[in-house]
């Protein structure tokens, strides 16, 4: 079951990428955007919802990645179990829920929630439960409106105006379907959501090569010869990755009592690392309606909402904000200016540099009166990259670990792979 | 003796500095374009100088003036009703030029060199033919109009080969003249071209020298040559030990070629320089960063900023961490503001700049 194909440069250029996605998701639990791990937003979510007894985090990385998070939920709610389940291989998120059945049956849930973590919102998990109550509900599922033409790269969800009912699902749809989307936070009954998945499993086995998903995975798939013999030595489960978006949401809205929840308040996907900065400012903004003690107190050189970590030295004649999250340890010197980005941990922005719209990666360094630039995003749109000379690029200029702009140099709208040097001006490229 | 300026239209290819000043009174290296050339002259004896123009702006009479004063010359303003070309303004400027037997100049207003007028007129008289022009070396002759010498003569020209193909010469033509009045009847009263009909008629009667130009040589008239012409301006003035020029140990010159008007106001942990002109009343903030710019009367650079390459207008303003580069042209009171990017950008006066120029740009 090899999943990757391609050349070797695709694969190296996937590394690469993967570098920076692990880093970030490694973010979820040692920093983050607002100096906290991403993932802690979801736990703060779950500690409100007093029902909930047990919380499993489900993922690939090492175990001792979420090690120092899980003593720290402990600590802080030891009423709740948290516990981490390893997918050694890519089960999908249906898939997942369904190998780790057992484990998270045997508290004998009646209803459980599933949070992807990187998703950025207020994740209004009460309500979701008020409305599952009322509704009699099978399932619910919070949506959010989005404008029309970014619905199409989401979840798309047709609801009866009235009651809320689901009425139809469509993963990524090419063609306008709704702008209510779907915001990867749902509220299962045990009863309904195992079911379902064992049925579209089972659907699998009996018919294994779908076509009808326009997914580039799926067309991969379709030149695979057919392999009865693993399907009976696995159970006819391992080798099939079970998405919930794509295999179940669609039969539960025919099936089930599937209701939406529609949030008004902001949500974002968290999916490239450009994501981040437009994610970020939303909690930051959220923090400092709630008049939050961990906010920088605004001056004529911090224009809230400014986040700087108790360790981080900045100089008082650099200029600040709005949206900014300066990290442990992080150096921002005399007359810099930031803006709209993230400086993570050890990096450090010489004098009079620029910074905006922008991640500033673990122990890099922007030279004095160097710019290193992004392009703004507003928060309504939900994409990550633009368009410029009719060309593609990534809206948000990132810095990988260890990165150095020298002096005086301008970056824009790049992406900037781990332990590069910048000597001279770059723009609208990946630089690896 | 005597001199002819050809200064011409409205000199479109310095706009949008010209927009507001005529193109004579540009400032470069803080004085206007013309004093430049107009103390030369006097400097070598020349008493009568005729600008030749197509218009005449009132700001340009009440300039001249003051020269007038100032080196005790006449300057005369030959306007042309319609556009003669660069020989027809001679005819047009004959009572002046000819009124006695002595040789006159002839200069285009766009050229900034070390004007070698004295040792000119030397060379003239030495040869005693009807006229010499000054010819610059250059490294690429295929751009220009290249002058080709008699096989058997150091300075008699040859002929001129306009863009050769083939290599036949690196001396250019300098856009700087001197002829005897007997010229003057070669010529008629029409729109007509010194290189392209007069010269060559002077040659085929051989009486064409060329005289070779030592040290710098740049043609202004438009923005990316006023910044290169400038950088060499400066470095002829650093090897002249110029007391124009500011001490590279002052704390904030770096590199050298830095010019500041004593009215200019410098800010805290600057680094300016190489190549650098600030002009009266200009204010710069502190932490701000300037290298090969101009920056004109009254305008301002804000703490900071970042300029490269770029000619700031008079009474412009550079807002706080803004970035210029690649030849950007600020008009007069043209604003940029805090955090913007400028690449190339020209901006007409009075506008105000509150997002990025990202590609070259006119901006109205």
């Amino acid at each position: 079951m090899v999943r990757i194909k391609g050349s070797a440069t695709s694969i190296d250029l996937f590394e690469g990428w993967w570098t920076i996605a692990r880093n970030k998701v490694s973010t979820a639990v040692s920093r983050s955007p607002k100096g906290h791990p991403i993932i802690s937003h979801c736990f703060a979510a779950i500690t409100r919802v007093l029902e909930i007894r047990e919380v499993f985090i489900v993922g690939y990385y090492d175990e001792a990645v979420f090690r120092d998070f899980i003593k720290d939920c402990g600590r802080t709610h030891p009423s709740i179990s948290v516990k981490y389940l390893r997918e050694y291989q890519a089960l999908g998120t249906a898939g997942g829920l369904y190998h780790f059945r057992d484990p998270i049956l045997k508290g004998r849930p009646d209803r459980f929630f599933v949070l992807n973590a990187d998703v950025c919102c207020s994740f209004p998990l009460e309500q979701m439960l008020r409305m599952f109550e009322e509704k009699d509900a099978e399932a619910v599922i919070l949506g959010t409106r989005v404008p029309n033409e970014a619905a199409t790269n989401f979840g798309c969800i047709v609801s009866d105006a009235h009651s809320k009912r689901v009425l139809h699902y469509v993963e990524k749809p090419e063609s306008h379907i709704s702008n209510l989307i779907n915001c990867g936070v749902y509220l299962f009954s045990t009863e309904a959501i195992f079911p379902s998945i064992k049925s579209a499993i089972k659907r699998r086995s009996d018919r294994p090569r779908l076509v009808s998903y326009p997914s580039s995975e799926t067309l991969d798939n379709q030149y695979l010869p057919p392999s009865r013999d693993d399907d009976d030595d696995d159970d006819g489960e391992k080798n099939q990755i079970i998405r919930l978006e794509q295999d179940i949401l669609g039969d539960l809205a025919d099936s089930r009592q599937f209701y939406v929840l529609e949030t008004k308040d902001f949500w974002r996907q968290i999916k490239t690392a450009g994501s981040a900065v437009p994610a970020n400012a939303l909690y930051l903004m959220k923090a400092f309606q709630q008049q939050s003690e961990e906010l920088a107190k605004p001056s004529a050189t911090i224009l809230p909402p400014v986040f700087i970590h108790p360790t981080a030295h900045v100089d008082p004649t650099a200029k600040l904000g709005p949206n900014v999250s300066i990290g442990p340890r992080a150096i921002v010197g005399p007359g810099a200016r930031i803006k709209e980005s993230i400086v993570l941990e050890d990096a450090e922005i010489r004098h009079d540099a620029c910074v905006l719209y922008s991640i500033i990666g673990w122990s890099s360094r922007v030279g004095a009166w160097a710019r290193v630039e992004g392009t703004p995003t507003p928060v309504r749109e939900h994409s990550t990259s633009i368009v410029k000379n009719g060309v593609k690029v990534q809206s948000i200029t990132i810095l990988g670990k260890e990165c150095v702009v020298a002096d005086e140099v301008r970056v824009q709208n790049c992406v900037c792979l781990p332990f590069k040097e910048l000597k001279r001006d770059v723009q609208n490229e990946v630089i690896m | 003796m005597k001199a002819l300026i050809l200064v011409g239209g409205f000199g479109t290819r310095l706009r949008p500095l010209t927009l507001s000043l005529p193109k004579p009174l540009v400032e470069f290296g803080n004085r206007p374009m013309i004093a430049h050339q107009i103390e030369a002259l006097a400097a070598a004896g020349v008493t009568d100088i005729v600008l030749a123009v197509n218009y005449r702006p009132e700001v340009m009479t009440a300039a001249l003036k003051k020269y007038e004063e100032q080196y005790n010359i006449n300057i005369e303003f030959s306007v042309e009703t319609e556009p003669l070309g660069t020989a027809g303004p001679l005819k047009l400027a004959e009572k002046t030029l000819g009124k006695d037997n002595t040789p006159f100049f002839v200069l285009n207003s766009d050229i900034i060199c070390d004007f070698p007028f004295e040792d000119l007129v030397k060379f003239h008289k030495s040869h005693g033919q009807e006229g010499t022009i000054v010819v610059t070396k250059v490294e690429e002759p295929s751009k220009y109009g290249v002058i080709v010498h008699k096989p058997d003569h150091p300075s008699r020209i040859d002929r001129f080969v306009e863009k050769p193909v083939e290599f036949v010469g690196n001396r250019i033509n300098a856009g700087i003249y001197i002829l005897n009045p007997s010229v003057l009847q070669r010529i008629e009263l029409r729109p007509t071209s010194i290189e392209q009909e007069t010269f060559p008629a002077i040659v085929k009667d051989g009486q064409l020298h060329s005289f070779d130009l030592d040290g710098f040589w740049m043609d202004v008239g438009q923005p990316k040559d006023f910044l290169t012409g400038t950088c060499l301006y400066l470095s002829s003035l650093t090897k002249k030990h110029s007391p124009l020029l500011t001490s590279p140990s002052e704390s904030f010159v770096n590199g050298g070629n830095v010019m500041i008007d004593p009215s200019a106001k410098i800010g805290k942990n600057c680094k300016i320089g190489p190549n650098v002109v600030i002009g009266p009343n200009v204010v710069i903030g502190d932490g701000v960063r300037l290298q090969r710019c101009v920056l004109l009367q009254g305008s301002k650079v804000k703490e900071h900023a970042w300029v490269k390459s770029t000619i700031v207008g008079w009474n412009s303003t550079i807002g706080r961490w803004a970035r210029m580069e690649n030849v950007s042209v600020l008009g007069d009171d043209v604003t940029i503001g805090d955090e913007v990017y400028c690449n190339g950008a020209s901006v007409l006066p009075h506008k105000s700049i509150k997002q990025n120029v990202d590609v070259p740009a006119i901006i109205m």
